[in-house]
C-alpha cells in the first residue's frame, strides 16, 4: 500500500507559513528496489549448480522411429529433477538412457551425447556395469529378488566380491536406515522380501540401490503403484536422499513432481518443451504447451 | 494467459467451477461499485433512504465474500490448480478481500452522510469530495473492467491513475483544515468530511491492489510494492 499524502501537521504548517496553496508534489519513493528481488531465471539458477548429467542434441530411435528429438538438458548434482509429460512422450526412454538400460532393447540407436560428470556414457571405453553401479535405478513395480530382506540389500556388495560379514552388516543397516525401512524390518531381516507390502518393497529396492553408493538414482514412477501413505513415505525419502544423491524421477503425477523436485522438465512427443525451476514451472510456465498440460487443457 | 480463458479444460466441470467463481467476483464487484456510487450520492444529496440502503447492501457483499472464498478453497482442495488456474484462484481470493473492504468504506461514507445530513456546515465541503468520489469510482470501475477482461495493460493504466486520488486527498485536507482554522465551529463537520475523504483514498488503494492482482494473474509477476514504471515494463515484456 503506497501513501504519499502530506501529513496533517505539514499542511497546517504550510497554511500558517503563508498561503502556499500549491499542491504537494513531493513524491517520496516507495518502490522496492527490484534488483533486490531474486528473479527465478532457471539459467541463472543452474549456473550456481554443479552439473551431474548433461545431454546434448540427443536423439534416440526405436528401429528407426524417433522417440527422442534433439534433447539438450543439464541435470544438476544433488538435486531432484522430475520429468513429466503424457504417456509416450519419451520421459522413461530418456531416463533409461542415463544408465544405458536401452542397450538391452533391440534396434535402439542413438545420436548426440550424454555425459555423466563430463564423460560420454556412450563412449566405447565406458564399462556399462560400472556405469550402472554409479547410476542406480528403481522401477514402477517393486522388483525385490526372491531372497531375504537382508540378502536383497547385500546383493550388490556380494557381486562386488565383498565378503566381510561385518562390513555387509553395516552397509545393510545403513542402507535400510537410508531408505527409511530399518525400523520396520530390523527384527525380520531373514524373512523373504516378497512378504513386505508394496510400499516397503519399493523402499527395499531403494535400499538395495543405495547400498552400492551410486551417484545418481533414477526413479521411474516409483510411487505410481503405491497407496497415498506409502507414496508420501517415498516422497519423504526422496527429500532425504537428495543430500547425497542426484535424483531423476519420472512421474505421471504432476502434484508429486511439484512436491518433490527442484527442477522439472516437460516432454511432449519426444521433445523437451520446457526445463525450468519447479516452482516457476508450476506457477508461471514459459511455454503455452506446458501451461496446457499442467492445467489439464486440451493440447 | 489468453484473455478470459478459464475454459478448455479436459474436465468440463472444472471449467464450470472456475467460470462460476469468476462470474461471482464480477457480480460482487458490480454490487460494491453500485454501493460506492450510492454512498456518494446519498452524501452529496443528503438522501437518507439511499444511505440506509447502502448500509443494508453490506450484508450481501459480505455473503459474496464468504461464498467466493469457500469456492476457492474447494477448488484448491479438489483440483490442485496449477499455473494460470492457480494464479486465478489466488488473484480472486485477494481481490474479494479488497472488494469487501471497499464495501466497508462505502458503508462508512453512507453512515457519514447520515451524520452530516443533520449538521450545518458549508456545502462547499463536498465540492472536493464530489470530484474525488467521481475519480475513485471511475478507478474502481476501470479496475473491475480490467479484471473482467483480464487486461493487464489496462490494469497498469488504472493503477497509474491512483496517484491522482492521493493528490486530491491532500488537496481536500488542505481545504478542510483551512475551514477549521477560519472558524472553530466548522471543525466537527469538517472532521467528518475528512473521514469521507479518507475512505475514498482507501478505496483508491484497494482499486490499485485489484489492478496488481490482475497483473499477477495475467503476467505471473508479483508487482505489489513496486513502481508503476516496473509494472509497465512487466506488461510490455510479455
Amino acid at each position: 500500500m503506497q501513501q504519499n499524502h502530506p501529513s496533517t501537521a505539514k499542511i497546517i504548517e504550510e497554511i500558517e507559513e503563508s498561503a502556499v496553496t500549491e499542491p504537494n508534489t513531493s513524491t517520496t519513493t516507495h518502490a522496492i528496489d527490484m534488483s533486490s528481488i531474486v528473479k527465478t531465471d532457471v539459467d541463472a539458477k543452474l549456473a550456481d549448480e554443479n552439473i551431474c548429467i548433461e545431454a546434448n542434441n540427443f536423439n534416440l530411435f526405436y528401429s528407426g522411429a524417433q522417440a527422442l528429438k534433439d534433447i539438450s538438458l543439464t541435470i544438476p548434482e544433488k538435486r531432484v529433477t522430475a520429468f513429466i509429460g503424457p504417456s509416450g512422450c519419451g520421459k522413461s526412454t530418456l531416463l533409461r538412457c542415463f544408465n544405458r538400460m536401452n542397450d538391452l532393447i533391440d534396434g535402439v540407436t542413438t545420436e548426440g551425447t550424454i555425459k555423466l560428470e563430463g564423460n560420454d556414457i556412450f563412449d566405447k571405453n565406458i564399462n556399462v556395469a560400472d556405469l550402472r553401479r554409479r547410476v542406480g535405478m528403481v522401477f514402477q513395480k517393486p522388483n525385490p529378488f526372491p531372497k531375504s530382506i537382508y540378502e536383497n540389500v547385500a546383493y550388490g556388495l556380494r557381486i562386488q566380491g565383498i565378503k566381510d560379514r561385518r562390513t555387509i552388516d553395516t552397509v545393510v543397516e545403513k542402507s535400510l536406515r537410508g531408505a527409511a525401512l530399518w525400523d520396520e524390518v530390523k527384527d525380520r531381516l531373514e524373512d523373504l522380501a516378497m512378504g513386505l507390502s508394496g510400499g516397503q518393497q519399493q523402499r527395499l529396492v531403494i535400499a538395495r540401490a543405495i547400498a552400492i553408493e551410486p551417484e545418481v538414482i533414477l526413479l521411474d514412477e516409483p510411487a505410481s503403484a503405491l497407496d497415498p501413505i506409502s507414496t508420501l513415505k517415498i516422497e519423504e525419502l526422496i527429500y532425504e536422499l537428495k543430500d547425497k544423491y542426484t535424483i531423476v524421477i519420472v512421474t505421471h503425477n504432476m502434484q508429486q513432481a511439484a512436491r518433490v523436485s527442484d527442477y522439472t522438465a516437460y516432454l511432449y512427443m519426444g521433445e523437451m518443451i520446457e526445463f525450468n525451476d519447479t516452482s516457476t514451472l508450476f506457477t508461471n510456465p514459459n511455454e503455452k504447451m506446458t501451461e496446457d498440460y499442467i492445467t489439464g487443457r486440451y493440447g | 494467459m489468453a484473455n478470459g480463458a478459464v475454459n478448455q479444460h479436459i474436465s468440463k466441470q472444472f471449467d464450470d467451477e472456475l467460470e462460476n467463481v469468476r462470474a461471482k467476483v464480477l457480480a460482487m464487484g458490480g454490487l460494491v461499485e453500485q454501493q460506492l456510487n450510492n454512498a456518494l450520492k446519498s452524501l452529496i444529496d443528503g438522501d437518507i433512504d439511499l444511505g440506509k440502503a447502502v448500509i443494508e447492501t453490506e450484508v450481501q457483499v459480505n455473503s459474496y465474500d464468504v461464498s467466493i472464498d469457500q469456492e476457492c478453497t474447494k477448488i484448491l482442495a479438489r483440483r490442485q490448480p496449477a499455473a494460470s488456474d492457480l494464479r486465478l484462484v489466488m488473484a480472486i481470493t485477494k481481490t474479494i478481500t479488497d472488494l469487501e473492504r471497499v464495501g466497508d468504506e462505502a458503508e462508512k461514507i453512507a453512515k457519514m452522510g447520515l451524520v452530516l445530513s443533520d449538521k450545518h456546515g458549508p456545502k462547499s465541503y463536498y465540492v472536493g469530495i464530489n470530484a474525488m468520489g467521481n475519480l475513485v469510482s471511475r478507478l474502481l470501475h476501470d479496475a473491475l473492467d480490467a479484471f473482467a477482461r483480464m487486461d493487464s495493460k489496462k490494469a497498469v493504466e488504472v493503477a497509474g491513475k491512483e496517484a491522482e486520488s492521493d493528490d486530491q486527498y491532500g488537496a481536500i485536507l488542505r481545504q478542510l483544515i483551512t475551514y477549521m482554522m477560519e472558524d472553530p465551529r466548522n471543525i466537527s463537520g469538517a472532521l467528518d468530511a475528512v473521514w469521507v475523504a479518507r475512505a475514498l483514498e482507501r478505496i483508491g488503494d484497494h482499486s490499485r491492489n485489484i489492478c496488481e492482482n490482475i497483473i499477477y494473474l495475467v503476467e505471473g509477476e508479483d508487482v505489489r510494492h513496486t513502481s508503476i514504471k516496473h509494472m509497465e515494463e512487466i506488461v510490455s515484456d510479455n
